[in-house]
Formats: C-alpha cells, structure tokens, sequence
C-alpha cells in the first residue's frame, strides 16, 4: 500500500544491532508513556510540591513531552476530520470555514483563561482538570493551523487525479487514502511541525495557572522553571533552559526530521527530486528488519480491514432521504449550541457597564501599539541579519536551524529573567512589555527573511551585480521586493504571536516583585486570576476583534500586494 | 449492425457563468460508439471535445440530453469505460503495480487476484521489471504505458483517451501509438471500442475507422468521416493524404457570423494570438509566396490548434488570405513583410483599425474621455455578454496586446486602465517597465 514500501521480497532475516535499538525505544517509550500518564489525574494537594532536584527535571520533561504530544494528536486528529467535513460537504462547510477563521483570531491564551475554571469545575480536587485544561490550550495553539491547511488542500486537489479516482471508482475510503492524505501530506507535515513548535510557548504557559486567586503548578519543565526562577535559583534554571533546549532538538531529530524526510515521497511533481530532506533515524528505521517483520505481520490484517471499508456500497435509493435527516439533526444541534454559546454570553456580558467597555477599547489600543512596535523593531535588526545569513549558503547552513530553535523556545520560560533586569534599571512593564514580546516573535520574522533571501533567484542576483546595484539601491530594487512576500508572513506570525504573548508579558514577576502593565493582555490575566468570567470573556472579544481588523486591514492587502506584484516566477 | 455501445442524444452542455447567463460549450450532439470500432473525436481547441469524453465517461453531467449504455454494460456499473488522461494522471506516491491495481482495489478483489491480473496487463503493455518504480522514475512514454496499464487492467468495454499522445515527443507517441494498435487489431484485449479525443488529424486518421468532426462555441457535430483505409495505414499513401485533406478543410472552414445562446448576433471573436506570432508567420511566407498549411504545421512542429490562430489573425488583418488549405500573403501582407519596425506599426495600425471593429472601438471610447483614461474592466463587462466571462477576459488581453504593439493605446498593469499616450504628461500615468 501506499504508506509503506510493500513487503517484498526478503531482505534480511537476521537480526541486526539496529533492530535492538529500535526494540529499547519502542520499549522505553511504553514504559515512560504508562508512568507519566499515570500521574496527570493526582489530587491536586500533591501536585504544588515541585522538586528542584536536577534529577527531577527529566521526569518533568517528560510530562511536558506528554502532555503536548497528546495535545498534537487531538490536533491532527481533529485537523482530518474537521477540514474533511467542511470541504466535502458544502452546507456544513458554509458554517465550519468562517467558525475556523474566528477561531484562528482567539488569542490561544485567551482559550486557556476561558476554559480553565470550566475544566478545574468538572474533576474537583484532582489535576486532572487543569492537565485537559493544559492540554487544551496547546491543542488550540497546533489546531487551527493545522485544520486550515488540510481543508486548503482537500479543496485544490489535482484535477486529473481526482478525475481518475472517479473513473477507476474509487470510494470515500480509498479516495482518502490514496488520493486525500497523500495530497495534503507535505503541507500536514509541514504545518504540523510548525504548530508544534510553536505550541512550546502555551505549554510553558500553561502549566503555571492562577485562577480564583490561587497558583497551581501541574509538574512540568516550565513549572520547573517558574519555580526555579521564584526562589532566584539559578543553577536549577541554567538546567531547565538547557533541558528545554535538549528538548527541542530531540523531538526535532527524532520525530519531525524522519516524517518530513518521509512526507517526500508524496510530492506532486513528477520530475525525480534534487537532494530531499534526508534522517538518519528514518534510514535506521528503514534498515530495520524488526520493522519490516512487523509490518509482514500486520500486513494481512490490515487488507481485511481495507477490503472492509472499501468495499463497493451498497445502492442506496434511499441516500437523498438520509441525507436529509443528518442535514436537519446537524442543523439542530448547530442552533442548541449557537443559541447556549449566545445565552453564556449575554449572561456574562450583561452585567458590564458601557464605560468599562470603552476602558477595555482603549486598553486593547495600548496594547495594539505595543504589538506593533514589537514587529517593528524585531523587523528593524532581523532584516538585515536574515539578508546577510540568507545570501551566504555557508552561514545560512547551520544559522536557519538556530533561528527555528529560537523560534520554538518558549520564551515565557525567560521573561522573568528580563523583569528581573528591568526591575534593576527601574523600568516599568509599560515600555518593558514589548521587549517580553520580542523575545518570542522576531524569531519567525528572522527564519522567514533568512528563508526568503535564500529563495532570491540566482540570476536576479548575478543581474544585480553586473549593472553594479550597491548599497542602498541594491536593497531597495532587490533585496526588499524580493523579500518581501516572507517578510509579510514573518510580520503575520510574529503579530499573532506578540498578541498572544501579551497576555503573559503585561504581568510579569520575579521573586517578590510583581510588575503589571496597562494593556489588554493584564486585563485578561488579572480576570482570570480574580475568576471574574465576564472581564475575561470581555477581554477576549476585544482582542479578538483587534486581531480580526488587523488581519482584514493590514495584513490581507499586503498578502494581496505581495502575491501580485512581488511574486518571484 | 451490431447495437451501438453508448448512445449520446442531444447532447447539450452550458457552463453557468458567475455573473447569470452561461456558456454553451456543446449543442445538440448525438453519437453513437459501435462494437469494435476505434472512433476519434476532432475539433478546435477549446471547442469541447473533452467535455465530451468526460460527458460519455461520466464525470459531467449534460444539462440535457442523455447518454445510455448498452449490450453487456450495466448504467455506470460492471466493467463499463475506462480513461487514459493526458496528463497520465498517474498517483505519484503509488508505484507502477499500485497505480494499475488502484481499480481493481477500488472494486474489493483480494490481494493475490489482483497481483496475476496487474501483474499480467504489466507485462503486456511492456513495462516488465518497472513494477516497483515510482511514476517520476519513468519516461513521459513509460508513464503513459502506466496509464494504459490501468486502464486495460480493468477490462473495460470501452476505453476512453483523452489527448493520449499529445504529451509526448514525436517519436514515444508513434512508438505507444503502435503498440497500442497491435494489441487492438490482434484482439489481445477484450476491449470492445475506442473513443479518442485528439487535436491531431493524422493521428485520427491513422488510427480511427471513423471520425467526427466537431465545430466551435458551441461545438456541434460538423461532420462524420469514415476512414475506410485497410490497417496498418501507410502516412506516405495518397488516399491517407487526401482523407487528411479532407479533414482539415473540414476543420478550417470558417462559420462566419454565428448567433449566440441568447439569439443575438455577434462578431466573430479575434483569436488569441501575439504580435511576435503573427510578425513570425508573416517573414516565414515572406520567401514562399503559397504554402500549403497542413505542409507548414509539419514544418514548424505546430498543432493545428498552435497554427490556425495566427492564420486566422493573419487573414483577419487582411495581411494574408487562405484558399482550399493553402495561405498567401495579400500586397498589403507583402509590403508588411518587407517594412521595417515602425513602418510595420503603422501598417499594422490602420489595417487592425479598419478590420478589427473592437479595437476602433476602444480608441473612441478612449479618444472620447477626457483624460484618454478607461478601465480594462469596462472592456471586459461590454465583451462579456457576447462572449462570457472567460472569453472576454481573453479577447481584451489579445486586444491590449494588439494595442499596445501598434501604438494604438497603452496600458497600465498596476492601475489596470488603458489610456492613451499623448505627447502632454499624463497625470499618474506612470506604467512601471513591465
């Protein structure tokens, strides 16, 4: 079958050290899963106390690396389902596309805040509760993303193969085997990767929560590292920063690396690639006979199960009818749910009075001037720095992997560093909150300024050096339109990121110290610590509606603006 | 005679445009596919003759009319038609035997069925020990043999081909053209007919025992060939020549004014091609004064679909004329072909103005403004309801391209206005370099 070279003819019998390996990892990973998924449901007394001891903090890791990688399953899982329904069935895609689009403008964080007391309410006393409420906010950080570019590519797929698929009458479930999921699957891989990088920030976020006027920790590297940096401890968060680290490049070469050189083989072009993305752990894993016996193993097992589902159906008369009915019940229950979502809201919205309302439009202005600084500036030394990295394939070659590491860092895990030194020049959080943002974001505007420099064609390059363009003219006829489409996609993530960093970055404390800025971001967190739900939800709707105006007025004309006019071939 | 395969009656298809109205791509058309006979399907480009074969195979629906299947084929079940694509349409994750076992998969045979049937159909079409390979490993030929493959691999009662060769140099076409005819005439295939759409008359005539001509927006059956030739036909055999004569006069006759969906009469739209095209075939006949065009499409390894457009342009400027398939530049072609840049801007200039209403039209609507300014669009919505959308949008390309190249107006890409160039400054109106 398509996913896995079909056995065939017999390589190896013998067993190699490979296949040892690959038996410990597959050993060790089952035996970490059982134990740390064990103590996500503890009573929730026990789970404040958190160890500093070096020796703890693998444990930790662990729990961390479980609780996002359970999270990127829902999310994938979600991801498929969601984008296949609301692109093949037209009236339940009229509702699921724009729902998504809304979704995709929530602050992630703005999940968190809103859904932590419900999750803390449904296992009273067990962290359980927190740790979904902690999974779902990563959740909401991979998903969306994830949902829209599947959707996006279920909706563009290659028309000659559809068509073939409908000749050689292929069903729902071999059309989603062959041609679906194959089509989608570098764009999957690719977004998913991203999203998971991405979500390393919410999970350190969330493993930290204060609700109702209490902190809770659930035990994890990022509570570690709140906890270290509290009691000023600074060898435990010299560790957790280089475990963090550790962290990242593991599941890097270790998951991300092996599927993206997997992905490859579903690319659409039919000229034989140049040099792919290549993984040594794929080959190991290629090379192992253990696999290939367990997959022989499997093999039949997995025809019945194909031949089950796609077997050819049954005629129908009846479809239309039945189709009627799932239209009508899904219908229902879209107005049951529209209409409890409404009623919520009104409840917890009514009680606000209007001047509160202008108080919280003026702070979602502060804090939009603060995003925009925060790209701005991260703009102003990444431009240049990802030009030169990028035009250079040699330093480009081992730069580009530390920008996407710097970009994955969950720079929340450091902001207490950085109030502790604005604490020392008696800085306020007011100014020193965009700095707290750009310690996150301009990552992405640097990898995608590097990723975009080294996409400059070569013979604009060589035409730029033969007319002698220099200097400044250089960099205003070339360099910058020829950026310029990856520049505008580093300035969308970098701005969605500094939204969602706001939330954490205008209260930030070190030891005693609590500094609190005036902004949208310290209204939602002190909502939420205080448990007022309507301030929180009111909070959320405006940033919301900032980051949706953003999106429609400056970002989409410059996505339009680089895609027509700046467009490189 | 045997009971026709599949009957196509009155078969219409209209495109719904975005703006209402729509554009009827095929009108009226009744075909019968008969047992044992391989039938092509020629027309223009753009005239339709897929959305014929994807009509006949299923995969559109006609507005009206309908198509019924006979003799042993169940209605859209069995082993009914089978389609080779152009493009091959080939799964590029899948190899060789998983893209021809992709059907019989689809209809639920086990496992070791499927391998001896595949695996037999591989050896047959010749691509024995390229099993395990991945479509991007192969040739342009050897994917199409894939194709092929996949297609007889699930015995189907008619195969269907879209364009099958049109993607391949000269030479794998002639070579897969064979190989495919011997298993047709050798009956080592329980493939009862053989629908195929081609743009190429020889190609028709080489293989078909019967041909059907289709004409243009919308297409409608022009005229029904019978190829009554004994296989294998021989290119060089006069009787071959003439049927191909035939078929091209049949091709190149021109309609003339022809009404429209709605009734309304319209003029005959400019074909799409450059200034560069038609300056070329101008110098090319500079030296040979009548050339036959069958005879230059063979020379310049030009389509038909490639070369009757710019023929068309050139006769519609008046610069060349066409008699019984062969072209012929006119004086005022032959004082073009012999003018140098600006002089030929000026001859194109007035010969386009004067023979080409639409674009006299634009410059008085422009010459009528102001500022000499006007939006592309307006062309386009004044074209639309004649032409549709799409073709609209293509007939004011060719008219800004045509413009442009004589100095007629110019155009703003950024702005998407035309304008005129007078010698004063215009305001704003600075177009880029591109």
């Amino acid at each position: 079958m398509s996913w896995f070279p079909a056995p065939g003819i017999a390589r190896r019998v013998r067993l190699g050290w490979v296949d040892l390996l690959v038996f410990a990892a597959v050993l060790l990973m089952l035996l970490a899963v059982l134990r740390l998924g064990g103590r996500m449901a503890l009573p929730l007394h026990d789970v404040g106390t958190i160890s500093l001891s070096p020796a703890a903090l693998p444990l930790y890791a662990g729990e961390s690396l479980l609780r996002i990688f359970i999270a990127f399953l829902a999310s994938l899982v979600f991801a498929v389902v969601y984008g296949y329904l609301a692109a093949k069935s037209p009236w339940a895609g009229r509702v699921l596309v724009p729902l998504l689009d809304i979704l995709q403008s929530v602050p992630v964080l703005g999940f968190l805040s809103a859904t932590l007391a419900f999750f803390a309410g449904l296992f009273p006393g067990s962290s359980l509760g927190l740790e979904i409420a902690a999974v779902f906010a990563i959740f909401t950080a991979q998903a969306w993303n994830m949902t829209f570019a599947f959707y996006h590519t279920l909706v563009t797929l290659p028309a000659d193969l559809e068509e073939a698929s409908h000749v050689y009458r292929l069903g729902r479930w071999s059309r989603l085997w062959y041609l679906e999921l194959p089509s989608s699957a570098i764009t999957l891989v690719m977004n998913s990767m991203m999203s998971f990088g991405g979500s390393w920030f919410f999970l350190a976020a969330s493993e930290t929560v204060t609700f109702s006027g209490r902190r809770v920790m659930l035990p994890g590297i990022g509570s570690y590292m709140a906890l270290a940096e509290q009691r000023g401890d600074t060898p435990a968060m010299l560790a957790a920063v280089a475990v963090m680290i550790v962290l990242i490049v593991l599941v890097d070469q270790l998951f991300w690396r092996p599927i993206v050189a997997w992905s490859q083989r579903f690319k659409l072009e039919q000229t034989p690639a140049a040099e792919g993305p290549t993984s040594f752990v794929l080959t190991l894993l290629r090379r192992s006979a253990l696999v290939e016996g367990l997959w022989r193993l499997l093999h039949p097992a997995w025809e019945t199960l194909w031949r089950w589902f796609s077997r050819p159906p049954a005629r129908r008369p009846a479809g239309a009818q039945s189709s009627v009915v799932w239209r009508v019940l899904f219908g229902l229950l879209g107005v049951l749910v529209l209409a409890l979502a409404l009623r919520t809201g009104w409840r917890l919205l009514s009680g606000i009075a209007p001047h509160e309302i202008v108080h919280v439009g003026w702070l979602g202005i502060l804090t939009w001037l603060r995003v925009m600084a925060a790209v701005l500036l991260g703009a102003i030394w990444t431009v240049p720095v990802g030009v030169a990295i990028g035009l250079s394939p040699r330093v480009s070659r081992w730069a580009q992997p530390l920008a996407q590491i710097a970009a994955s860092f969950p720079a929340n895990m450091l902001f207490p560093i950085v109030v502790a030194w604005l604490l020392r020049v008696r800085a306020g959080l007011d100014i020193g909150a965009i700095p707290l943002m750009m310690l996150g974001t301009q990552w992405y505007i640097l990898f995608n300024v590097i990723a975009g420099s080294l996409a400059i064609p070569q013979d604009l390059k060589e035409a730029g050096r033969i007319f002698g363009l220099k200097g400044l003219l250089r960099w205003r006829e070339l360099v910058l339109p020829a950026i310029f489409p990856s520049l505008v996609t580093g300035g969308v993530t970098a701005a969605g990121g500094a939204w969602n960093a706001s939330i954490v970055a205008e209260v930030a404390s070190w030891q005693h110290h609590t500094l609190v800025a005036q902004g949208l971001g310290a209204y939602i967190t002190l909502a939420t610590a205080r448990g007022d739900g309507s301030q929180v939800l009111l909070g959320i709707a405006v940033m919301s509606l900032f980051v949706i105006a953003m999106n429609r007025l400056v970002w989409r004309p410059l996505y339009r603006l680089a895609e027509t006019r700046y467009h490189l071939d | 005679m045997l009971e026709p395969l599949i009957v196509a009656e009155h078969i219409d298809k209209i495109y719904e445009m975005p703006g209402g109205g729509g554009k009827q791509v095929l009108r009226g058309i009744d075909l019968a596919v008969r047992e044992g006979e391989v039938l092509a399907v020629l027309g223009p480009s753009g005239s339709g003759k897929s959305t014929l074969l994807r009509i006949i195979a299923g995969l559109v629906a006609p507005t009206r009319g309908r198509i019924t299947y006979h003799g042993a084929m169940a209605q859209r079940g069995g082993n009914g038609v089978a389609m080779v694509f152009q493009s091959f349409a080939l799964f590029p994750w899948l190899t060789v035997q998983e893209n021809v076992e992709l059907g019989l998969k689809a209809q639920g045979l086990i496992e070791a069925e499927r391998h001896e049937r595949a695996l037999r159909v591989i050896d047959m079409i010749g691509l024995d020990g390229f099993e395990g390979a991945y479509p991007k490993e192969l040739s342009g030929g050897m994917r199409q043999r894939v194709g092929f493959a996949r297609a007889l691999v699930v015995d189907p009662d008619v195969l269907l081909m879209d364009e099958p060769f049109s993607a391949l140099d000269v030479l794998t076409a002639e070579n897969l053209r064979r190989d495919l005819l011997e298993l047709w005439l050798e009956r080592r295939i329980p493939t009862r007919a053989v629908v195929i759409v081609t743009h190429s008359i020889e190609e028709a005539v080489y293989l078909a025992v019967r041909a059907i001509v289709l004409s243009r927006d919308p297409a409608e059956v022009r005229a029904e060939v019978a190829i009554t030739l004994p296989h294998w036909r021989d290119r060089e055999d006069r009787r071959f020549a003439q049927i191909v004569d035939q078929i091209y006069s049949l091709l190149t006759q021109r309609a003339g004014e022809k009404e429209t969906a709605q009734g309304r009469r319209r003029p005959e739209p400019i074909p799409a091609v450059r200034s560069g095209a038609l300056n070329g075939l101008v110098e090319l006949l500079e030296d040979a004064p009548r050339e036959d065009i069958y005879r230059l499409g063979e020379e310049l390894q030009f389509d038909v679909d490639d070369l009757l457009p710019i023929v068309e342009g050139l006769e519609l400027l008046g610069l060349a004329k066409v008699h019984e398939g062969d072209i012929e530049l006119t004086p005022q072609g032959r004082r073009y072909a012999g003018a140098n840049l600006l002089e030929r801007k000026e001859i194109f200039r007035t010969q386009a103005l004067e023979r080409c209403p639409a674009l006299a039209q634009i410059e008085r609507v422009l010459v009528q403004k102001s500022n000499g300014r006007m939006n592309r669009e307006f062309f386009v919505d004044a074209m639309e309801q004649s032409y549709g959308v799409e073709e609209a949008e293509r007939q004011v390309d060719t008219l800004i391209e045509w413009g442009r190249y004589a100095e007629i107006f110019a155009y703003d890409q950024e702005s998407r206005q035309l304008y005129l160039e007078r010698d004063e400054a215009q305001p704003g109106a600075a177009p880029s370099g591109d």
